[in-house]
C-alpha cells in the first residue's frame, strides 16, 4: 500500500504531465508485476467493487474516533470526501491491544495483498466480520494510506491521469511504442503478474488479435467553422446521439468496444452476428443508435438496451439497434489509420454501401429525411452533409434538432486516423443548446477541488410563488464566482438537511441544456439534458426567472418530434 | 438579569462598563482583542488593548488614533467593572478580555490559539463563568501537527528549492502568521524577502522587541531577487499576481490552517501547503472549554453551532453568539490577514 498510495499521492499534487509519467514509471518499477497488474486495473478506472457500505463505514469510524455520528457528517459536508473525512478524524496511531497479534511492517502490505484481504475477501463476510478487518486495516496504515484505502474500499478510487498517460509511462518503461501497449490494455482485462508481463512482452500476445484501436476525438469547435479554411477540404456528417463504438472483426470473432473501452460484445447480439458477415480483419468506428426501419429511438432507449445484461428476445424487438460507421480502420488485416480520410471513406463504402438514413420520427413529418422508411439491416455507413459553403452548412446544422442529432462533425479530408484528442483535424459543431434562466433553491458543498465550497447547485423555475426543481448542475462558473456564490450561499441558508441547504430564492442561473422530457426525478416533472450553468444573471430579479410553463412549452415543441419519451438518463458517450 | 455582555448594532457591549469588545463600528470605548482587521476597526474614540499589541495596533488605526494599554494580568476599572487582558497566543500582543462584575466572571478570548509560538506571549488559561470562544477550526478534522515539524517541513522545502535554483514563495497572511514563519525559517539556507505589507507589520514586531532573522524589504521593480536561493513572504492576495514576475522561477506554497483540507490545496492549484494556523484545532478548543471551568459558553467565529450543539450534549449551555457582519469561515479570501476568512 505504501507505492502505491505514494503514487496516488504523488499523482494528486502535481499538474505536469511530466512529473506525473515519472510517478508512474516509479511506481510501476517498484513493485512486483502482480501489484503493477492491480494498480493499473486502478488507475484505468475499472469498475470497483463496494466492499464496505459508505454508511457503515461512517458510523465505525465515528465510533473510533470518538464522535457522535452526526458531527461526522457535518465534517464530512466541509470536506466533500468521505475517505478523507474518516481519515481525519481517526486516531492517528491506535493504542495497541495486548494481544495483538504481530503486524507486517506497513510497506511489506501490498496492494494486491490488500485489495485480496481487505476488499475483496470482504465480499460475503458477515458485517461482525468486516468491522474487523476494517479495523485492524487502519492500525496497519499511516493516516495518507487510509485515505486511498478507503476509497478502494468504498468503490471509489479515481485518479486523475489517462490513460494515455498510463501507456506513455509503461511505453518509456518496456520500450514498446506507446500505441501497443494503448491497444493491448483495451483489448485485455489485466488482474495477474502473467497479464502484467503479457503487456510488456515484446512478442505478439494473444490479447492482440481483438484489441481496438485508441479512438479518435474530436474537439469542440467553440468559433465559426469559416476560420478552418475552405469548405471543400473537410467532409462534414451528422453528429448522431447514440453511443461511440469500434466493431472489430478477426479471426478469432466479433468485439465490440466503447469509448470507454469497455466491452459491449453481449449487449448487442444483432449487430455481432452482422458483423460476422465481414471479411476477418475489419475494424469499423462508428456509432451505436436504436432505430427501428421507420424511425429513430431516443438515446435514453438505447442506454436502457445497453445497460441490461441479458438481452432478452422482447428487449431485441422492442429497441433494436444499428450501426452507423463512420470509418473504417483496418481491412483484410492492413491498418489503415494512417491514409488520409478521403482513402479510407472509399474503402468503407466499398464494405458498407448502404448509408443510414431514418426520419427522427414515425410515419414521417415532412422531414428532410422523408417519409419512407430507411432500409433493413445493422450496419451502415454514416451519409455525408452536403454543402457548397460554410453559410449552407451553417442551415443544414440548424435542422439538427428537428433531426434528432446533436450537429454537425468536421473531419479534415486529409486526415489520419489519430489518437487521442488532438486538436485540428476533428471537429464536433453541436447545435446551440435551449437556454432558461434559473433559480438557485439548493446547494451542496463540492467535492475534490471544491470540497468545501458550495457548487452542487440544484436549479428551479417558477411555479405560481413556489420554486420547483428542475435541474441539477455542477460547473459553467469561475473559480472567482465560485466563492463568491459560496458567501452567498451560506449567508441566504433558510434551512438545512445534512449536507444539503435551502437557500432563499436570490441568485439567478442562466441554464443551458440538450432537450427537454418528461421526468419525475424533479419536482417539475420535466428533466433536461445535459445541464450546466453558463453564467451568473446579477442582472436579473429571481421573480424574472423562467416559469414551468415556460418549459412546459419547451417541451410541446420536442413533443413534436419524438413521440417516445425519456426515461432515465444515463451518461453516454459522445465522440 | 440581563448578561454582563451582549451583541448590539454596535458590536458585543458591556452595559454596566459602557465599553464595547471588538466593535464593528465606531463608539467610544473599544477594548481591542487583537489588530487582525476583522476585530480591529478604525474610528473609535479611545482604544485599549494589551501593552504588547500596541504598535501594531497602532500601524493599523492610524497615528491619531488614541491607544490605551494594560499589562497582561492588570486589572483596570471601568465604570466599576474589573475589565484584565490576558496572552491569547493569537499574535503579538493579542488578548482574551476578562470581564468581572458582583461575583460573574466572562472570557471574551477574541482569536486564539494553544501552540507554542515564539513571536508571542503564550495562550493563558482564565477561569471564568461564561466563556466566550471563536470556532473557527471547530471540527474534529482540524487537528495541527507539531509546529517545530511543519518549521523542519517548510525549511526542507526551501532547501530543495534553493538547491534547484527555485525562488520560494511562502504565501501567508501579513499579520502574525508572517513574523511567525520568519522567525521559524533558517536563515542559513538563504536571504529572505517580505512584500511591502508583511514588511511594514515585521517592523512594528521588531519595535516591540521581538527577534526575527534579517529580511529585507523586495525592491521595487528590479528583476531576479535572490539569486533563486531566496524565500519570499507574501500576502496570499499576491499568488497568480505579476509581482512575483520579478522572481523568476518560483515554487509557490501556502501556510494556513486550512491547508489540512486536499481540495482546499487544489483548488488554490498549491503543489504544496503547509498546515500553520494562529487558531486552536479542535483537541486544544476542548481543552480551552475544560480550562476555563466555565458553566456556559457562547460560541462565535465559525462552526458556532456544531460545537455549540456538541458542548449542550457534553452537558454546557452552550449557545451561538450571534454577531452579525461575521459570516462562517469560508475557504477562499485572499484579502483578509486571517484565517478566519477561510481556506
Ligand atoms: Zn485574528
Ligand atoms: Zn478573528
Amino acid at each position: 500500500m505504501r507505492h502505491f498510495s505514494e503514487l496516488y499521492w504523488r499523482l494528486d499534487g502535481t499538474t505536469s504531465t511530466n512529473e506525473k509519467v515519472a510517478a508512474l514509471k516509479d511506481y510501476f518499477a517498484a513493485v512486483p508485476p502482480e501489484d503493477a497488474a492491480c494498480g493499473l486495473t486502478v488507475l484505468c478506472g475499472a469498475k470497483q467493487l463496494r466492499a464496505v457500505p459508505m454508511k457503515l463505514l461512517r458510523e465505525w469510524a465515528a465510533e473510533a474516533a470518538g464522535l457522535p455520528l452526526w458531527l461526522l457528517e457535518e465534517c464530512y459536508a466541509h470536506v466533500g470526501d468521505l475517505a478523507e473525512t474518516l481519515a481525519l478524524v481517526l486516531p492517528e496511531t491506535f493504542p495497541t491491544e495486548p494481544q495483538a497479534f504481530e503486524q507486517p511492517a506497513a510497506d511489506s502490505f501490498s496492494l494486491s495483498q490488500c485489495l485480496a484481504e481487505t476488499v475483496r475477501g470482504l465480499k460475503g463476510r458477515s458485517d461482525v466480520e468486516k468491522r474487523q478487518v476494517v479495523e485492524a486495516t487502519w492500525r496497519r496504515l499511516a493516516p495518507r494510506e487510509r485515505i486511498v484505502w478507503h476509497k478502494l474500499l468504498t468503490g471509489g478510487c479515481r485518479v486523475g491521469v489517462s490513460r494515455t498517460l498510463v501507456a506513455r509511462a509503461l511505453s518509456e518503461l518496456s520500450g514498446l511504442e506507446p500505441a501497443v501497449i494503448a491497444e493491448r490494455m483495451m483489448a485485455a482485462t489485466i488482474e495477474t503478474a502473467e497479464d502484467f508481463q503479457q503487456l510488456l512482452s515484446p512478442e505478439p500476445t494473444a490479447a492482440d488479435g481483438l484489441r481496438p484501436y485508441p479512438f479518435f476525438l474530436a474537439s469542440p469547435l467553440e468559433a465559426e467553422p469559416d476560420a478552418l479554411g475552405e469548405v471543400t477540404d473537410w467532409q462534414a456528417e451528422w453528429k448522431w446521439d447514440g453511443m461511440r463504438a469500434q466493431v472489430v472483426r478477426r479471426a478469432a470473432g466479433v468485439t465490440i468496444w466503447s469509448r470507454g473501452e469497455e466491452r459491449m460484445t453481449d449487449a448487442f447480439p444483432e449487430i455481432v452476428a452482422a458483423a460476422e458477415q465481414l471479411p476477418p480483419g475489419t475494424v469499423l468506428d462508428g456509432e451505436l443508435l436504436a432505430a427501428r426501419p421507420e424511425c429513430l429511438l431516443p438515446f435514453a432507449m438505447l442506454s436502457r438496451r445497453a445497460s441490461r445484461k441479458r438481452v432478452t428476445k422482447k428487449l431485441l424487438a422492442d429497441i433494436p439497434a444499428v450501426f452507423v460507421a463512420y470509418d473504417l480502420l483496418e481491412t483484410a488485416g492492413a491498418d489503415l489509420r494512417a491514409l488520409p480520410l478521403s482513402q479510407r471513406r472509399h474503402q468503407l463504402l466499398d464494405l458498407l454501401p448502404v448509408a443510414f438514413d431514418r426520419p427522427p420520427e414515425p410515419r414521417g413529418g415532412g422531414t428532410a429525411a422523408g417519409d419512407c422508411p430507411g432500409p433493413e439491416g445493422q450496419l451502415f455507413h454514416s451519409p455525408l452533409v452536403v454543402g457548397r459553403s460554410w453559410e449552407e452548412l451553417r442551415q443544414l446544422r440548424a435542422e439538427a434538432r428537428r433531426r434528432g442529432v446533436e450537429g454537425l462533425m468536421l473531419k479534415r479530408l486529409g486526415s489520419p486516423y489519430a489518437h487521442g484528442r488532438p486538436r485540428g483535424d476533428w471537429w464536433k459543431w453541436k447545435i446551440e443548446p435551449l437556454e432558461i434562466d434559473a433559480v438557485l433553491h439548493y446547494a451542496q458543498a463540492g467535492h475534490g477541488r471544491r470540497a468545501g465550497l458550495h457548487t452542487d447547485y440544484t436549479l428551479g423555475v417558477w411555479d405560481g410563488d413556489e420554486l420547483v426543481t428542475v435541474a441539477k448542475a455542477y460547473s459553467g462558473l469561475s473559480d472567482k464566482e465560485l466563492v463568491e456564490v459560496d458567501k452567498i450561499i451560506r449567508a441566504t441558508t433558510v434551512q438545512r438537511h445534512g449536507p444539503v441547504r435551502v437557500v432563499e430564492p436570490t441568485l439567478v442561473f442562466q441554464l443551458a441544456f440538450e432537450n427537454v422530457s418528461r421526468s419525475t426525478r424533479h419536482k417539475s416533472g420535466i428533466a433536461v439534458r445535459f445541464p450546466r450553468i453558463q453564467r451568473w444573471r446579477r442582472d436579473k430579479q429571481p421573480r424574472d426567472a423562467a416559469t414551468l410553463a415556460d418549459l412546459e412549452a419547451l417541451l410541446a415543441q420536442a413533443a413534436g418530434r419524438a413521440h417516445h419519451e425519456g426515461t432515465k438518463d444515463t451518461k453516454k458517450s459522445s465522440s | 438579569m440581563s448578561d454582563l455582555l451582549a451583541v448590539t448594532p454596535n458590536g458585543l457591549y458591556c452595559a454596566a462598563g459602557d465599553f464595547y469588545i471588538d466593535p464593528w463600528r465606531r463608539v467610544q470605548r473599544a477594548v481591542i482583542t487583537h489588530a487582525h482587521a476583522d476585530h480591529a476597526r478604525p474610528g473609535s474614540d479611545r482604544y485599549l488593548c494589551a501593552a504588547p499589541g500596541k504598535h501594531v495596533l497602532r500601524t493599523r488605526m492610524g497615528s491619531t488614533a488614541v491607544i490605551d494599554t494594560l499589562r497582561y494580568g492588570e486589572p483596570t476599572t471601568m465604570s466599576g467593572v474589573e475589565v484584565s487582558l490576558h496572552p491569547a497566543g493569537h499574535l503579538l500582543g493579542a488578548a482574551q478580555v476578562r470581564v468581572s462584575h458582583r461575583g460573574e466572571t466572562w472570557v471574551v478570548t477574541g482569536d486564539y490559539k494553544l501552540q507554542a509560538d515564539p513571536t508571542c506571549e503564550p495562550f493563558e488559561p482564565v477561569r471564568c463563568d461564561v466563556f466566550v470562544t471563536e470556532s473557527t477550526f471547530g471540527l474534529p478534522v482540524y487537528r495541527w501537527p507539531e509546529p517545530a515539524a511543519v518549521a523542519a517541513e517548510i525549511n526542507a522545502w526551501w532547501q530543495a528549492n534553493a538547491a534547484a535554483g527555485r525562488t520560494s514563495v511562502l504565501l501567508a497572511y501579513a499579520l502574525g502568521k508572517a513574523q511567525r514563519l520568519a522567525a521559524l525559517l533558517e536563515p542559513t539556507i538563504g536571504p529572505i524577502y517580505a512584500h511591502g505589507a508583511v514588511m511594514k507589520l515585521v517592523e512594528a514586531y521588531r519595535a516591540s522587541g521581538v527577534r526575527l532573522p534579517p529580511i529585507d524589504r523586495v525592491p521595487p521593480r528590479s528583476r531576479r531577487v535572490g539569486g533563486g536561493k531566496g524565500l519570499v513572504i507574501a500576502p496570499p492576495s499576491a499568488a497568480g499576481t505579476s509581482w512575483l514576475g520579478r522572481f523568476g522561477e518560483t515554487a509557490t506554497a501556502m501556510a494556513s490552517g486550512w491547508m489540512l483540507l486536499r481540495g482546499v490545496r487544489r483548488r488554490r492549484a498549491l503543489a504544496k501547503g503547509f498546515i500553520l494556523s494562529d487558531h486552536v484545532d479542535y483537541p486544544d478548543l476542548m481543552r480551552a472549554v475544560e480550562l476555563s471551568g466555565a458553566s456556559r459558553v457562547l460560541v462565535t467565529h465559525g462552526f458556532s453551532d456544531v460545537v455549540a450543539r456538541l458542548l449542550r450534549e457534553r452537558g454546557l449551555a452552550a449557545d451561538v453568539l450571534q454577531t452579525r457582519f461575521v459570516g462562517e469561515a469560508t475557504p477562499d479570501d485572499t484579502d483578509s490577514d486571517d484565517d478566519e476568512a477561510g481556506p
